[in-house]
């Protein structure tokens, strides 16, 4: 097949100011870190590190919990929704303002293309602190009584995956409930929580409201026990979660827990094919299959799985994978050293245990960390890339025959995140949307957010719900 | 010519008593370990032998609650109201049984007995309105930001092991099971230890209720005992700790519980006279969220 080739369109970096190091942000400065030691940020892409960054010990999480509590009895508990909601809204704004440059930044640092930081991540970002902020003035109309009352101090720790949103995802609702917050951004995507820092000071939000402790699982893990934190959220891997369960046993701390995954997307013989491919493709290729909710077991109906398969590849062979900052670039770079050998170890495993494997002809990069767009065929359920989740641009391909086939089989697993369906028959979407027990469903659509929309898995996927008026109730008292 | 038996002179008849078993599935076995227990009044008079559930019986419960979910979560919600609402009826016919059962287990007089049970049928059919009413209640339409139609609805989490209260054998069971089962949960249930009578008194409800079986098991013995065993059960979704009064056993539980990511309920300070709110009722749903595009 000829390849249209495209000319290079890099979107400049001229509009980031990235530092050499950065400290805390606790109390409403950049302060030291006085117990951590620092470690470095580098850009996927191109092993170039960006920043030095701090890592925060007991003695600066202890100081960061201590600014949020005062925070929260003195100035942000006390302070009217109203006045909240407009701080929220201002921060809302400020994003808007400062998009290009936290695209470029979340890019850079986490190596999603731009074309996604760009159109997905960041104005969901700005959305999702818009939407929070007109509920501050509103939580008695919340659902959970006349007089809700925030926890008081929250302990968010968030992947790196979707940086800034899911920073947006545990800051905005958390805030506009009235709570303070101290946030662990991951420990290879810092720096937009650290712009973002900024962006509260150019807010004026009171010092102590938002808390960045930057560091890796250890930090995170300093944070969620300690003893002053009144409500902790993370979003991450299952094992860490179930970590978090764990230590928070016998405490008072409300939890909310956003974890793997390991979707279903059901084909059906008669689904648009167009779109459906494009929907396989954004389902498991979509930020470089770095999704929780990632549809990694592709399921296809055994009538059309010949056709699906041919045009899936046809597709894959047109994606291009490359500089994340280039506006053609459907694939960037897989986030760090360690994902890519997790991935790499896992697709082994797929082709060890009898699966096959096929990538298109594709050049990567000589620097960074690349992966390049894989299918298996062949997977049964027993195959463990049918049931670990890669976290990278690999997808598991099953058949089936009967609706009930594909419901049992896209059951089984412990996971409940999302699942996809897609076919032209209306009565077999909601059929199948009522059977399937995962919490986010598209049908004939995949990997669609927005801040009015809850979000949140069952079973092994977690607990709790971000997006929407349930994910204003994770962060009031019930 | 048949003579009268002594026993046949009024006020003389020897009681028939009732052998108090488990409920589990649908059926009334005895423990499999062949274990019973010595249950004594409030005055320490000996009542009974109940059934001492084991693992086993534990394991055999949340099998056949499993069993049970997907008929019982696929029924219309309607149709769990009216099954809920029946358990209500078939509880008031039973008053008598159930008042004196109490009296007994709780050391309260007939008159605060009957209360108690009157709140709790009571509690039944507050339950059963709820089943029709949750979904408006506690689910949306989503006004995304795109030609998409979302809706989020709840579902029922799944098998919920229950630790029923230690104090209220009624009442407290009640407010922990209806809450469960009325969004289509199943239910693995332990009663009060030593006030198991009229846990097993519903268990014979729930069989007249038109409950499918395993909807509702209830196993009577020690919750520190089964309660491990139900908290590391991996095929168990949530759990409600209220029967726990140690909080360093709680604790443990809780952490067993961490395993498979179990919703868990931590004990509390409960005042079962009180409305219940809704808190227990959500605590036991997942919410689904569902997309589809709006388009020609």
């Amino acid at each position: 097949m000829s390849r249209f080739e495209y000319a290079p369109a890099p979107e400049s970096r001229a509009i980031v100011d990235i530092k050499s190091s950065y400290g805390l942000f606790v109390n409403g400065q950049f302060v030291e870190a006085t117990d951590g030691k620092p470690f470095k940020t580098v850009s996927p892409s191109s092993e170039e590190v960006l920043a030095e960054i701090s890592e925060a010990g007991p003695a600066d999480v202890d100081k960061a919990v201590k600014a949020a509590r005062k925070a929260f009895e003195k100035v942000w508990g006390p302070m009217s929704g109203r006045d909240r909601a407009k701080y929220l809204f201002r921060i809302a704004r400020l994003i808007q303002e400062r998009s290009r440059e936290l695209a470029v930044l979340e890019s850079l640092d986490n190596g999603k293309p731009i074309r996604e930081s760009r159109d997905v991540d960041i104005p969901l970002v700005a959305a999702h602190f818009f939407y929070y902020a007109g509920w501050a003035d509103k939580l008695e109309y919340a659902g959970v009584g006349e007089d809700p009352q925030p926890w008081g101090v929250a302990g968010q720790v968030i992947p790196w995956n979707f940086p800034m949103l899911m920073l947006a995802w545990k800051i905005a609702p958390a805030l506009a409930a009235g709570n303070t917050v101290i946030l662990k951004p991951a420990e290879t995507t810092p720096l937009t929580a650290l712009a973002f820092a900024e962006i509260c000071q150019q807010a004026d939000l009171p010092p102590g409201v938002v808390n960045i402790v930057t560091g890796a699982g250890r930090t995170g893990q300093t944070l969620v026990e300690h003893p002053d934190v009144d409500k902790v959220a993370f979003t991450g891997s299952t094992e860490v979660g179930r970590a978090i369960a764990k230590s928070v046993a016998g405490s008072d701390k409300a939890v909310t827990l956003e974890l793997g995954g390991k979707a279903a997307n059901i084909v059906f013989e008669d689904a648009p094919i167009d779109q459906t491919i494009e929907g396989i493709v954004n389902g498991i290729f979509f930020n470089q299959g770095h999704v929780c909710c990632a549809g990694s077991r592709l399921l296809v109906q055994e009538s059309v799985y010949d056709e699906v398969l041919a045009r899936l590849k046809r597709r894959m062979g047109t994606l291009r994978v490359g500089d994340p900052l280039d506006k053609n670039t459907d694939i960037g770079a897989i986030n760090s050293a360690a994902q890519l050998a997790r991935i790499r170890e896992l697709s082994q495993i797929g082709e060890d245990e009898g699966a096959e494997r096929w990538s298109p002809e594709c050049e990567l990069p000589a620097e960074g960390y690349w992966f390049p767009p894989t299918v298996f065929t062949g997977v049964s359920q027993a195959h463990r890339i049918a049931r670990e989740e890669i976290f990278g641009p690999v997808l598991s391909v099953l058949t089936f025959r009967t609706p009930a086939e594909a419901v049992e089989k896209a059951n089984n697993t412990p996971f409940g995140l999302s699942a996809g369906i897609w076919t032209d028959k209306g009565s077999r979407i909601l059929w199948m949307a009522n059977q399937l027990r995962a919490g986010v469903v598209w049908a004939n659509t995949f990997n669609r957010f927005d801040p009015t929309s809850p979000f949140g898995g069952y079973k092994e996927s977690g607990y709790g719900r971000e997006g929407g008026r349930h994910g204003l109730e994770a962060y009031l008292a019930h | 010519m048949p003579t009268k038996a002594a026993s046949d002179k009024p006020g003389t008849r020897l009681e028939v008593r009732k052998t108090y078993k488990l409920y589990i599935g649908g059926a009334f076995p005895r423990s499999e370990s062949g274990r019973s227990y010595v249950v004594n009044n409030a005055k320490g008079k000996f009542l009974a032998n109940a059934s001492q559930a084991s693992r086993k019986d534990a394991r055999d419960a949340v099998v056949a609650a499993r069993k049970a979910f997907g008929g019982w979560s696929g029924r219309t919600a309607y149709n769990r109201g009216q099954v809920l609402y029946r358990i209500a009826e078939v509880m008031e016919g039973r008053h008598e049984q159930f008042s004196s059962e109490v009296a007994l287990s709780e050391g309260l007089s007939i008159s605060k007995a009957r209360a108690v049970v009157d709140a709790s049928i009571d509690r039944w059919v507050w339950y059963a309105g709820w089943a029709d009413k949750l979904a408006q209640v506690v689910g949306s339409s989503n006004p995304v930001a795109g030609p998409y139609f979302d809706f989020s609805l709840p579902e029922a989490t799944g098998v919920v092991a229950v630790l029923a209260p230690q104090d209220s054998s009624l009442l407290g069971l009640t407010s922990v099971i209806a809450p469960a089962i009325v969004s289509g949960n199943t239910v693995v249930a332990v009663s009060s230890y030593e006030r198991p009578l009229p846990a097993v008194t519903l268990g014979e409800v729930m069989a007249t209720s038109d409950v499918p079986g395993g909807v509702v098991n209830i196993l009577t013995g020690s919750a520190s005992e089964v309660g491990p065993w139900l908290a590391s059960h991996l095929d168990v979704n949530a759990i409600d700790l209220c029967g726990i009064e140690d909080p360093d056993e709680a604790r443990d539980l809780e952490a067993a519980s961490a395993e498979n990511l179990k919703r868990v309920r931590r004990p509390a300070e409960e005042d079962w006279t009180e409305s219940p709110g809704l808190s227990r009722l959500t605590q036991y749903l997942e919410l689904k969220t569902v997309w589809h595009p709006i388009g020609l």
